[in-house]
């Protein structure tokens, strides 16, 4: 048996106390997730009732099919969110990954404080730049546009993306480049064709990285330059919505499962290497 | 040297495009704040210079409650976020069966859109029903239903609560990759030596893992001060301006009453918080680097 493996058996009570540990911390993570999902199972007279029940005993979908006719734009808050985390992250791809090409291979004056200049801007939230961001928008015309929500949104991923590839592309081996250069490829050439082939799954991380965070963050940047009920997220949509009357929770927690299916589905089969992708860059400066 | 000179240029162009963005709705409304807290700017397109005005206003109604309840809520949420993370992540580096479902368990708050966490949240916290209030008086806690968001401290420590399980899943991945990254053959060595689980972990996990860190303290020390969801989604900074951190107060100057002067100032304060954060921090990386290369 390898040492390794030796320095790895726990006594039953220390096996104990890990299991105990991360069912504590476990519960603290999803307890929210599985209080709302039983929520949007039950009956309203079921969720005002006292003593406190766990369990929805008399479960049903009705919260779903009620919900879905009485906020009828749900649907289409749920597209506009796809829709702009989706153009949003194209957008982001066009500006981040010559952007990380130029910074991971590229020797010239200015480079690290550049690289810093970017790295600020994660200093920033919209809220500290929202009023001159709207003054801006205004001066566009984009309010009341999805633009609106896309641009800043973008603004905000290429700071992270750009230092996720960039240490993605410090690993692909510089001869490669060098054997086209010398075959006689134009440097853009070796760009597109060398480069970005075998930065793909690099690439992919930072495009999920993208979609997940402007979907998940447009809050603020909706809920001031957008008041088109048409063009709202999901996360405004339901803030208007359920903020106007008293709030339905079991419909409210079910329109939220809907809206966390998309980001899910993506999840499910991406965890890994986003995860990797996200690790490994930041544990290495 | 002309091949130095075309690979610079290249680089410059395949930058320019990121920096064009960034500069614009980044740099540019920056600027525009600064000059903004200025001036008596409004929702009308024309607006005169006042020099200092706006600030002093803001010293004069009470703005230093606001400041100090910022800094404790973004204290304790960063203190909780760190001691519940490292944990967490030292638990599920153990080599147990299960541990990789139990990773991807703990990920969810971090990949949810964060009004929906948010709004779970806030049916946790309802006063009759909610899951907390529910609980508390099943087991005898509480006498009657207890509101939660609508009483100021409890408030305030809720959205903290929030806060920590939105920052959370984050800390703990990274940490546990800061763990993965310790080279094997130290625990090996220290194995050898008899060295037990508990001195393991203490001479050689955590003062390795201590400059991850502190980087990771740092941004969420700035994530956690810019934090505007959740207490706007919870309460609006109420009940009676308790949970109202500089960013909420910094929303409703500027856009619920459009005095975007006066809220610019509080923006422009926020700035020179959050840069005293960075300079602060690249000091502190610089000097653990310093320690660990003698």
């Amino acid at each position: 048996m390898s040492s390794s493996a030796l320095i790895n058996r726990y006594t039953w009570y220390e096996k104990l106390g890990i299991y105990a540990g991360i069912l504590l911390f476990l519960s603290f993570v999803l307890a929210p997730f599985v209080e709302g999902f039983f929520v949007s199972l039950k009956p309203l007279s079921h969720l005002f009732s006292s003593p406190y029940r766990f369990w929805p005993d008399d479960g049903s979908l009705e919260a779903y099919h009620t919900m879905w006719q009485r906020v009828p734009l749900l649907g289409r808050y749920i597209l506009n969110s796809i829709f702009i985390a989706g153009v949003g992250m194209i957008i982001s791809l066009f500006l981040i990954v010559p952007a990380s090409y130029a910074f991971a291979r590229f020797e010239f004056k200015g480079r690290g404080p550049l690289m810093g200049g970017f790295l600020a801007v994660n200093m920033f939230s919209g809220a500290v730049l929202l009023i001159p961001l709207f003054r801006l928008m205004r001066t566009l015309g984009l309010l009341n546009t999805y633009f609106a929500m896309i641009v800043p949104g973008v603004a905000f991923v290429i700071p992270t993306g750009i230092w996720l590839l960039r240490t993605y592309m410090l690993r692909i081996p510089r001869e490669l480049e060098e054997a086209a250069l010398v075959d006689g490829a134009s440097r853009f050439y070796t760009f597109r064709r060398v480069i970005i082939p075998l930065a793909l799954p690099g690439i992919a991380v930072v495009a999920i990285h993208s979609f997940l965070t402007i979907y998940a963050q447009q809050f603020i940047f909706a809920l001031t330059f957008n008041s088109k009920t048409e063009y709202m997220p999901l996360s405004v949509g339901l803030y208007a919505f359920f903020g106007r009357q008293e709030v339905i929770w079991n419909e409210l927690m079910a329109a939220c499962f809907l809206g966390i299916l998309p980001v899910f589905i993506v999840f499910i089969f991406l965890q890994r290497y986003l995860v990797a992708g996200m690790t490994a860059g930041a544990v290495k400066t | 040297m002309t091949t130095r000179r075309s690979a610079v240029l290249f680089a410059w162009m395949l930058l320019l495009p990121a920096l064009i963005y960034v500069l614009i709705i980044v740099a540019y409304p920056l600027i525009d704040t600064i000059k903004l807290s200025f001036t008596d700017a409004s929702l009308k397109r024309t607006y005169d210079w006042v020099g200092f005005e706006n600030f002093t206003k803001i010293f004069r109604r009470g703005f230093s409650d606001i400041i100090v309840r910022t800094f404790v809520w973004t204290f304790f949420s960063v203190l909780f976020k760190m001691i519940i993370g490292t944990c967490a992540a030292v638990l599920l580096n153990a080599a147990v069966p299960g541990r990789t479902l139990f990773r991807v368990l703990t990920m969810p708050p971090w990949i949810v859109p964060m009004a929906i966490g948010i709004f779970m949240w806030g049916w946790m916290y309802n006063g009759q029903f909610g899951m907390i209030s529910g609980l508390l008086q099943r087991f005898g806690f509480l006498d009657g239903p207890f509101p939660i968001l609508s009483t100021g401290p409890t408030a305030f420590w809720a959205t903290i609560v929030t806060d920590v399980w939105i920052g959370v899943p984050f800390v703990t991945i990274y940490l546990l990759a800061a763990i993965q990254s310790i080279p094997t053959d130290l625990y090996e060595a220290a194995w050898t030596d008899g060295a037990g689980r508990f001195y393991r972990f203490r001479r050689i996990t955590l003062p390795l893992i201590v400059p991850a860190m502190i980087t990771m303290s740092m941004i969420s020390l700035i994530s956690t001060f810019n934090s505007f969801d959740i207490i706007w989604i919870l309460t609006q900074g109420g009940p009676s301006g308790q949970t109202t951190t500089m960013i909420i107060d910094t929303y409703r100057t500027a856009i619920g009453a459009y005095k975007f002067g006066e809220g610019a100032a509080r923006a422009v304060l926020i700035t020179i918080f959050l840069s005293l954060f960075c300079w602060l921090y690249f000091r502190m990386v610089n000097r653990f680097s310093g320690e660990a290369a003698r």
